[in-house]
């Protein structure tokens, strides 16, 4: 063998240790105690494959590559250091890098190529630059969503589906007559722009509460294009970690719309906002139960079990680590307590157990739906902070709510039931919630950290005198 | 045409791989499964390298350039949130009998 062709050889083997890396790094990821070894696997993975693709002897001229690594990876790193609360733009924000890669790569590799690109391969680069283009901009809209410099309430307009579908049949017939014709080269641009349009398009219709199911779905697309690149450049390590990349994202968003009794259709079609503004304005005159923290202390000092629901206003008002302390005060006096964790609680999946492990909350006591609705019945308070649908019974026994039958935590088996909450204004979504009218329910109104903080101080003077 | 079978083959059993694999993760790690996952797909930093340093044509080196800036803040971001994130989570401390 030439020397050529054993370095040839040698990056194939490495970029199969890689793959493997990669596979296990992802396997390792199953359990929070395997986890960082999995982090470690996958870094070492991609930079044995980088190192190995510099030995790559079609490569003439090293400067634009090292300069390229080192202006992203100065960008890398404060990506990597934002607040937790700002995990998920940042997710987005991921999204439309790598799918930005993805698109920018398949447009050079077409001008090269053409006019002398076979069928399979202009189909397949079509793919990449539409999915490509469609994942940036829908990616940018979704992270501006989540920072909140673009409103997060859903745009909707008449004809919104037909233009937006028309968009994209247009940008597949497009690249259909590419396939047939690669010489074309001047209706490559329209299958970049349409879909560049089409991806800001896609996100306008949507509200900031299907946000976990929209990030989901752009991570699979962004997956699949990236899979797409690799038919192109016929490299299987890029083939494998788009296919991984594209089933996980895939998972998470059928999770995420299961978890919200939607269809994925429905996501990205719905404007869920909409629906419900018929449906809600029903209860006027209920009463409801409030209570003071000093009563409220009282009742959750005498109990035995407790089982916080946090949700998504908890985090908005950064009251995870007062919840921290009222966990700690709780515990300390040997209560059990545990955290109840929708999936859709946060804004992308998961979101909240890292915010409350960040408060120092060990991962045991967070349960996932399926493992803590059994509890409810023989839990003695389920204090509600900042949660509101994943909560509301109608879910379960009214069928002309807007979510019937979405799953939900089953607070109001509790024995009894505290919700902390601002006022008794419908929240975001602009549901009237059955809970809070119950005989069980008391309501602590105010501010989630405030009200929190109360409760410890409550907690920390019961035991003092 | 044997060589896109192939990879076609490959991309199936990835996917199938893919789905048992991360079927088992814990929903508590969803959020780091998502940051780890993006940054193993900036892999596709391999392609915009080879694309930059072959210098077949001025586009080429310009759009490459780019991609390996994006995709690289993609792997050192990834990866660093992602070690943030699961240095957090801790179990319960065991009880002294």
């Amino acid at each position: 063998m030439t020397t050529a062709l054993v370095t040839d050889r040698a990056i194939q083997i490495i970029y199969l240790v890689s793959t493997a890396l990669f596979i296990l790094s992802l396997k390792w990821l199953s359990s929070p105690s395997s986890a960082r070894r999995g982090v470690r696997a996958g870094e070492l993975g991609m930079l044995l494959a980088i190192c190995a693709t510099l030995l790559y002897r079609g490569i003439v001229d090293y400067k634009w590559i090292a300069i390229a690594l080192v202006l992203g990876a100065i960008i890398g790193v404060p990506l990597g250091r934002v607040a937790m609360t700002a995990v998920p733009q940042r997710t987005a924000l991921s999204h439309a890098f790598g799918a930005l890669c993805v698109a920018l790569v398949g447009t050079a590799e077409y001008y090269l190529r053409a006019p002398h690109v076979p069928a399979f391969m202009m189909a397949v680069l079509s793919m990449e630059v539409i999915l490509g283009s469609l994942t940036f901009t829908g990616s940018l809209m979704a992270a501006g969503k989540l920072q909140e410099v673009l409103p997060q309430r859903p745009i909707t307009y008449k004809g919104q589906n037909i233009v937006n579908l028309g968009l994209l049949a247009i940008s597949v017939g497009l690249a259909v007559i590419l396939v047939l014709d690669p010489g074309h080269t001047r209706l490559f641009p329209l299958i970049i722009a349409i879909p560049l349009v089409f991806g800001v398009l896609m996100i306008v219709p949507i509200g900031g509460a299907d946000m976990p199911t929209v990030i989901s779905l752009l991570n699979s697309y962004a997956g699949l294009s990236a899979a797409a690149m690799g038919f192109v450049l016929d490299s299987k390590l890029l083939i494998i970690a788009g296919a991984l990349d594209g089933s996980s994202g895939f998972i998470l968003s059928v999770i995420m719309s299961k978890a919200m009794n939607r269809s994925f259709t429905n996501v990205v079609f719905g404007a869920f906002g909409q629906v419900q503004a018929a449906a809600a304005g029903v209860a006027e005159a209920r009463t409801v139960r409030s209570a003071t923290a000093e009563e409220a202390a009282s009742i959750l000092g005498a109990a035995n079990t407790v089982v916080i629901v946090p949700g998504y206003g908890m985090a908005v008002a950064q009251a995870q680590h007062k919840v921290r302390e009222f966990y700690d005060a709780l515990t300390k006096r040997g209560v059990d307590v545990k955290f109840a964790i929708h999936p859709v609680a946060g804004r992308m999946p998961g979101h909240m157990n890292v915010l409350l492990a960040e408060a120092d909350i060990p991962y045991d006591k967070l349960l996932d739906m399926d493992a803590i609705n059994p509890e409810f019945p023989q839990t003695d308070v389920a204090l509600v902070i900042g949660a509101n649908d994943v909560t509301n019974p109608a879910a379960r026994t009214d069928p002309s709510s807007p979510i019937y039958g979405m799953p939900i935590l089953d607070v109001d088996k509790a024995k009894t039931v505290m919700v902390i909450k601002r006022s008794m204004s419908p929240g975001f979504a602009g549901i009237d919630n059955p809970l809070y009218y119950l005989d069980k329910t008391l309501m602590l109104f105010g501010d989630a950290k405030a009200s929190v903080g109360d409760l410890v101080r409550e907690l920390a003077g019961e035991t003092r005198g | 045409m044997t060589d896109i079978i192939a990879s076609l083959y490959v991309f199936m059993l990835a996917a199938f791989v893919g789905f048992e694999v991360i079927r088992r993760v814990s929903p508590l790690l969803h959020t780091p499964l998502m940051s780890l996952t993006n940054a193993l797909d900036a892999i596709a930093v391999v392609g915009a390298i080879i694309l930059v340093g072959e210098h077949k044509s001025g586009l080429a080196t310009v759009l490459g350039t780019i991609a390996i800036v994006a995709a690289t803040s993609n792997v050192v971001g990834g990866f660093l949130i992602t070690d943030r994130m699961l240095r957090m989570f801790k179990a319960s401390k065991t009880k002294k009998p």
